[in-house]
């Protein structure tokens, strides 16, 4: 469906060189949810951009749907942008316009007359749940139906392909979940493909079935979102991952018991799917000779299926502790000590 | 009573010379109004980060803007004499006022425009290249009617800034309330049409302000 060949995109500034994107190699398949996470800076925004030809790459080839949109340019280029929408962080809605004039807008632009315009917007209006608010001005919605206004004129023109940027993060935790479910709901019902670009792990982890983790223009890690998930490689990926296993609360209480409790080893455990449900602790206390004390667990929903993990100290001789960790590993639980600084 | 507080005033002349100056005044805020949103769109386009990236054409549309910015009014009607005559065959009446009134304030405005476009959040303009816009769609469709507020309350200020050049349009016989005024009034002495034609003139700038307020009220949803 969508092809990054050697995608690369430098921009020239006064002094130097910046290459924003280096060397990305990605292929999404059609109808799923793909999701690109990293910080601000790594090239996230501009790789999103080169799939609808806002931006041009310096090198490498782009592929969507069988067009090729890094060569592309001209009318060719707008035609094959009515297939490619985007939805926006700050929702870019015209405020001169209502809700149903904005969503009528790209309509206009594919050159639809008015008769067969109308139909589709109060469709559209429906399909977000923004019935009532049709003669709204932009500056009386809140963020979520802002947001809601801007799927509705993204999929005005049928697209195949919807690209989301930063859609959610502008918006509340509550309102992200809602338009988060708006999205994964067309997603199924239009088998429409989405990519989204964020720097949530929230977002990843909920909607997303396949995700690539970016670091200074490079995808450093890619898999499923549950993969990723259960053993994040890279330092970063760890670093995402945590944002929605461990809360900051939790991080501190852990900081205050490695100091109340200068021995012992931390380790977390990561259990995938089936697995959450096993007695594998009872077993552990059971068996061996050592004080477990649990930290902190919790229990997350991914697209592919449910990860949870825990965080213990285990206290006791080293052979004794060492054996725990091996018994752990050996019944198939993620395993990973956590390093006292 | 009115005869008495305003002896030397011919009412049939100041209704004319009134109608002169709102003449004047509409024609050349119409053709401003054109020309300077040409200008100020093709210094937007042109200008850095623009559309269409161009620094000659923008180097080219800032000079011709900046020189007849800057030259004053008067100087400029006397330079724009040759120009008049040969335009209108005549450097006498209202309609002769209108090339020095028009070439003085439409780079003004241009100015204007320019900056109002310059305000619109560029995320709306990216929006619409998303959705396989034209430039000249995004023109009609997103500069115009995102800028409206900012376009209008612009015109509204050179609008009364015209009234004004209508005045000193005066000494070569355009006619007008300012000329009326200077001659009639001020060259012999007769205080009360002077008097009387600064309150018209007072009236029209009061109106002028009032509709472009009232408009721009109309147009701003945000």
């Amino acid at each position: 469906m969508i092809k990054l060949e050697q995608i690369t995109k430098q921009f020239r500034l006064s002094n130097r060189t910046l290459t924003a994107v280096d060397a990305v190699d990605l292929e999404i398949r059609e109808g799923e949810i793909f999701g690109i996470i990293g910080y601000s800076g790594a090239g996230k925004s501009t790789l999103i951009r080169m799939l609808n030809g806002l931006e041009k790459p310096t090198g490498g080839r782009v592929t969507v749907n069988g067009m090729e949109m890094s060569s592309i340019s001209g009318a060719d280029l707008r035609k094959a942008r009515q297939k490619v929408s985007m939805i926006f962080q700050h929702f870019n809605l015209l405020w001169s316009r209502t809700v149903a004039e904005n969503i009528a807008f790209p309509l206009e632009i594919a050159g639809v007359n008015k008769a067969e315009r109308e139909p589709r917007v109060r469709e559209l209006i429906r399909l977000v749940g923004l019935e009532g608010r049709e003669d709204a001005y932009p500056s009386e919605l809140s963020g979520g139906q802002k947001q809601r206004v801007g799927i509705a004129r993204a999929l005005a023109n049928e697209p195949d392909v919807l690209l989301c940027d930063e859609a959610t993060s502008a918006l509340d935790p509550e309102t992200t979940d809602s338009i988060l479910d708006l999205l994964t709901d067309i997603n199924k019902r239009l088998n429409l493909t989405i990519v989204l670009i964020t720097h949530e792990m929230h977002v990843i982890r909920k909607i997303c079935h396949r995700v690539a983790v970016m670091e200074a223009g490079r995808v450093v890690e890619m898999g499923d979102v549950l993969q990723v998930f259960r053993s994040p490689q890279q330092p970063i990926t760890k670093r995402f991952v945590s944002q929605v296993t461990e809360s900051p609360d939790v991080k501190q209480a852990i900081s205050q018991l490695v100091r109340e409790n200068p021995d012992g080893t931390l380790i977390r455990l990561g259990f995938v799917g089936e697995r959450t449900g096993e007695p594998v602790l009872a077993r552990l206390i059971r068996t061996f000779d050592i004080d477990v004390n649990i930290l902190q667990a919790n229990v997350s929903q991914t697209h592919g299926g449910t990860f949870g993990s825990i965080i213990l100290n285990l206290v006791g001789d080293e052979p004794a502790v060492a054996e725990a960790v091996e018994f752990l590993h050996s019944e198939g639980v993620e395993t990973e000590v956590i390093e006292r600084d | 009573m009115i005869e008495q507080l305003f002896p030397n005033v011919d009412w049939d002349k100041m209704w004319e010379a009134t109608l002169e100056t709102l003449y004047m005044t509409a024609v050349a805020t119409l053709f401003t109004f054109l020309i300077g949103l040409v200008l100020g769109i093709l210094l937007f386009l042109t200008g850095p980060r623009g559309i269409y990236q161009n620094r000659i054409s923008n180097l080219i549309t800032a000079a011709f803007v900046n020189i007849f910015r800057s030259i004053p009014f008067i100087i400029l009607i006397i330079l724009l004499i040759p120009l008049t005559k040969f335009l209108l065959g005549s450097i006498r009446g209202p309609n002769a006022a209108l090339p020095a009134l028009i070439i003085g304030s439409a780079p003004f405005y241009g100015r204007m425009v320019q900056i109002a476009l310059a305000e619109i959040d560029k995320g709306v303009i990216e929006a619409a290249r998303s959705m396989g816009a034209t430039t000249w769609t995004i023109i009609r469709k997103v500069l115009l009617p995102e800028s409206m507020p900012a376009l209008i309350s612009g015109i509204t200020v050179t609008a009364i800034a015209l009234v004004g050049y209508t005045a000193m349009a005066g000494i070569i016989g355009a006619g007008g309330l300012g000329n009326l005024a200077y001659l009639d009034g001020f060259q012999r002495s007769r205080t009360d049409v002077t008097i009387v034609a600064t309150i018209l003139i007072l009236i029209i700038v009061f109106v002028i302000q009032w509709v472009g307020d009232l408009l721009v009220k109309r147009t701003d949803k945000r």
